[in-house]
């Protein structure tokens, strides 16, 4: 008997694929970073960045976003860009949720581990404002209360389109 | 104490509060709440959710033969209450937290540490009587344990994946986990203290955000305690949409978590497989409701939007390639030894634990409880469709894997009949404005949801308690990694996959 699992492979290798193959950085993004990038953005990644997604206090659907990112249909990896284990492989924190305050001391720290160059997006509504937390007595606001932020991603949660349209801003901007 | 007494004979001695539906609300004085801790101690009843009030403690309990349902409620003025916690364990990080959140004191409970409250909040006792707090460091003391080359592992509150934060604190000894213990907490958003005074409406948004995994769940139960509390029923077209939508989530969620489970074992194949079929039902979601995960599509009185002839086509299309896919990943999953070798006997949670614990969803229905809301205690349209709800023994992730395999199967049936038997009509009411309360018991893909509300005249909310299932299985989880080795506990913890947001609240 052949083990099902030759047989997945062998499909996967012998047919079409069924990644999506048309994506522009988004354009709001992009005059973002302009302006927050300034000089850095002569840093020479070689179109490759590491991300380290931190969550903040979100409700964990950025995440489940995060995760159809790199799945096969998205494929975030064919761009260079790949999640890594920890900050300090990071170029880039992607932050997600409303700051809670029990998590705004992680965040800091987080932030603080990862090597400079390295810049901050604030990934979905509650990231770039506190969302619909916002005014709570145990949240501090969005990522931009406690830590610098360079770039933002709006949604709730964003698309995974929009997720790699705005990664791919900021990967053409730290391109220079 | 006494003998043989159902719940609702034993409650029945206390005060019966008006307008709280479709499940009565008895209040208990001092000497009540005592008795019903002590008759707990021989009888079956079982804590649903327990919260607090700034000078009232509640719990909502189900006689578990029976199956009914109330909620007991003790007046406390003197900020103090018997704690629940020393004859049913399932309640003491729950009456930690109402410590955090309401300042009443479970009295008797050997466990007085804070849970939900890091120092952090610049203010002691939110829910209660706020006192501004100059902040000062928690030092939080952690379970110990002795022995030979015991060492200690902490991890998070940011994990290595792309997972919610948290703490873990292992002692080990060489490979093998001697205790673990969770400190959680970390996001905490004070999801109560926003809802209270809020709009109907406004509120719904925030409740289908209090676990985004289980959004539509929480807004069903929501919207159910909002329509009981109205005496105001939803629509039959809406309960059944409503449940399409249940189903669509919940096949979503099981099939990400097999290929995650798959995945903590280092067979990567499986979440790549099951990313690509999830994301076909997420694109359906889209394109039908105009939302990946359906948030906000679910609201009081019904649903925001219907499913039309198109959407209703597309669905029934998408069934028989689900259907294909999984199959081809079940049999994967079933003729890969060394797969079944990591799940298979790893992670035990025993039918007696998680009785004692009261724990429902797929780490219950693993461990010999056949607990299920949407059978009992039942709501539209599930009494007028046909599933089955899988039960095993064994208790490990493998038995977790088997179980939420079973339901995917039952839930494509669901969905399949869903889509055969939707009535017409309208799919939203007009809600009245009057003052009531209401609770609702909702199955999400993880296990039971339970909202409480209390309304205003003016169409407020007054309060509101969302609880998930996640706060009794994340005690569970410390139980199921004992004994087993560190490398295993990513595998552990992802077949429970319990919700940090649902319950950090």
């Amino acid at each position: 008997m052949i083990p099902p699992i030759a047989k997945m492979l062998a499909r996967h290798l012998l047919r079409p694929h069924t990644t999506k193959d048309k994506f522009n950085p988004a354009e709001a993004a992009l005059r973002e970073l302009a302006d927050s990038l300034g000089l850095a953005a002569q840093a020479k990644l070689g179109r490759s960045l590491a991300i380290r997604a931190v969550d903040a206090g979100s409700c964990n659907g950025c995440e489940l976003e995060i995760h159809a990112v790199n799945h096969p249909v998205y494929d975030l990896e064919r761009f260079g860009i790949k999640f890594v284990a920890s900050p300090r492989h990071a170029d880039v924190l992607l932050v997600t949720g409303p700051v809670s305050w029990n998590m705004a001391e992680a965040l800091r720290r987080t932030v603080e581990a990862t090597p400079e160059p390295r810049w901050v997006v604030a990934m979905g509504d509650c990231a770039i404002d506190g969302g619909c937390f916002a005014g709570s007595y145990a949240v501090a606001g969005g990522a931009a209360a406690i830590v610098p932020v360079d770039m933002t991603i709006p949604g709730c949660p964003p698309t995974p389109i929009n997720i790699i349209a705005g990664l791919l801003a900021l990967l053409e901007a730290v391109d220079g | 104490m006494m003998g043989n007494v159902t719940l609702l004979e034993f409650l029945s001695m206390g005060r019966e509060v008006a307008n709280h539906r479709p499940w009565p609300r008895y209040q208990l004085d001092a000497k009540g709440w005592r008795q019903l801790a002590e008759q707990m101690t021989v009888s079956n009843w079982e804590i649903l959710a327990e919260w607090g009030e700034p000078a009232e403690v509640h719990v909502l309990l189900r006689g578990e033969d029976s199956g009914a349902i109330a909620v007991a409620s003790h007046p406390c003025p003197d900020g103090a209450f018997f704690a629940l916690g020393q004859v049913r364990p399932a309640a003491i990080r729950l009456e930690r937290a109402i410590r955090d959140l309401w300042g009443l004191i479970p009295e008797g409970l050997e466990d007085q540490r804070p849970w939900l409250d890091h120092g952090h909040w610049r203010v002691s006792h939110p829910l209660g009587h706020p006192r501004q707090y100059d902040g000062g460091r928690h030092v939080y003391k952690f379970l110990t344990a002795e022995g030979d080359g015991l060492h200690q592992i902490p991890v998070g509150p940011v994990h290595a994946g792309v997972i919610e934060p948290g703490h873990f604190r292992f002692h080990c000894q060489g490979e093998t986990v001697v205790r673990l213990e969770e400190r959680l907490g970390y996001v905490h958003k004070g999801i109560e203290g926003l809802l209270a005074g809020k709009p109907i409406l406004d509120a719904a948004r925030i409740a289908g955000r209090v676990s985004g995994d289980a959004t539509v769940a929480y807004a069903i139960a929501f919207a159910r305690a909002v329509e009981a509390a109205l005496g105001q029923d939803a629509p039959p077209r809406a309960h059944w949409l409503r449940a399409l939508m249940a189903e669509l989530e919940r096949v979503a969620n099981h099939l990400f978590d097999i290929g995650a489970i798959c995945n903590d074992a280092a067979f990567a194949i499986m979440l790549s497989h099951m990313g690509a079929l999830r994301e076909q039902i997420l694109a359906a979601n889209h394109a039908i409701f105009g939302h990946r995960l359906l948030m906000d599509r679910v609201v009081p009185g019904g649903v925001s939007m219907d499913l039309d002839e198109a959407g209703r086509q597309r669905l029934a299309a998408l069934l028989p390639r689900l259907r294909h896919g999984f199959k081809r990943a079940v049999a994967l999953y079933e003729q890969t030894p060394s797969l079944l070798d990591r799940t298979t006997g790893t992670g035990t949670i025993q039918g007696t634990l998680a009785h004692r614990f009261a724990v429902s969803g797929f780490v219950g229905r693993a461990s010999s409880r056949s607990v299920d809301a949407r059978r009992m205690p039942g709501y539209p349209p599930y009494d007028d469709l046909d599933f089955t709800i899988p039960v095993l023994a064994e208790g490990d992730v493998h038995a977790r894997v088997q179980i939420r395999i079973e339901e995917v199967r039952a839930s494509l049936s669901l969905i399949e009949q869903i889509l055969t038997g939707l009535p017409g009509g309208a799919f939203l009411t007009a809600l009245p404005m009057r003052a009531g309360e209401g609770v609702a018991l909702v199955e999400s893909f993880r296990g039971e949801v339970a909202f409480w509300v209390r309304l205003s005249e003016t169409g407020k909310v007054v309060r509101a308690h969302p609880h998930d299932p996640s706060w009794f299985q994340w005690p569970l989880l410390e139980a199921a990694i004992e004994g087993n080795i560190v490398a295993d506990f990513p595998l552990c913890n992802k077949s429970f996959n319990c919700s940090y947001s649902g319950h950090d609240l």
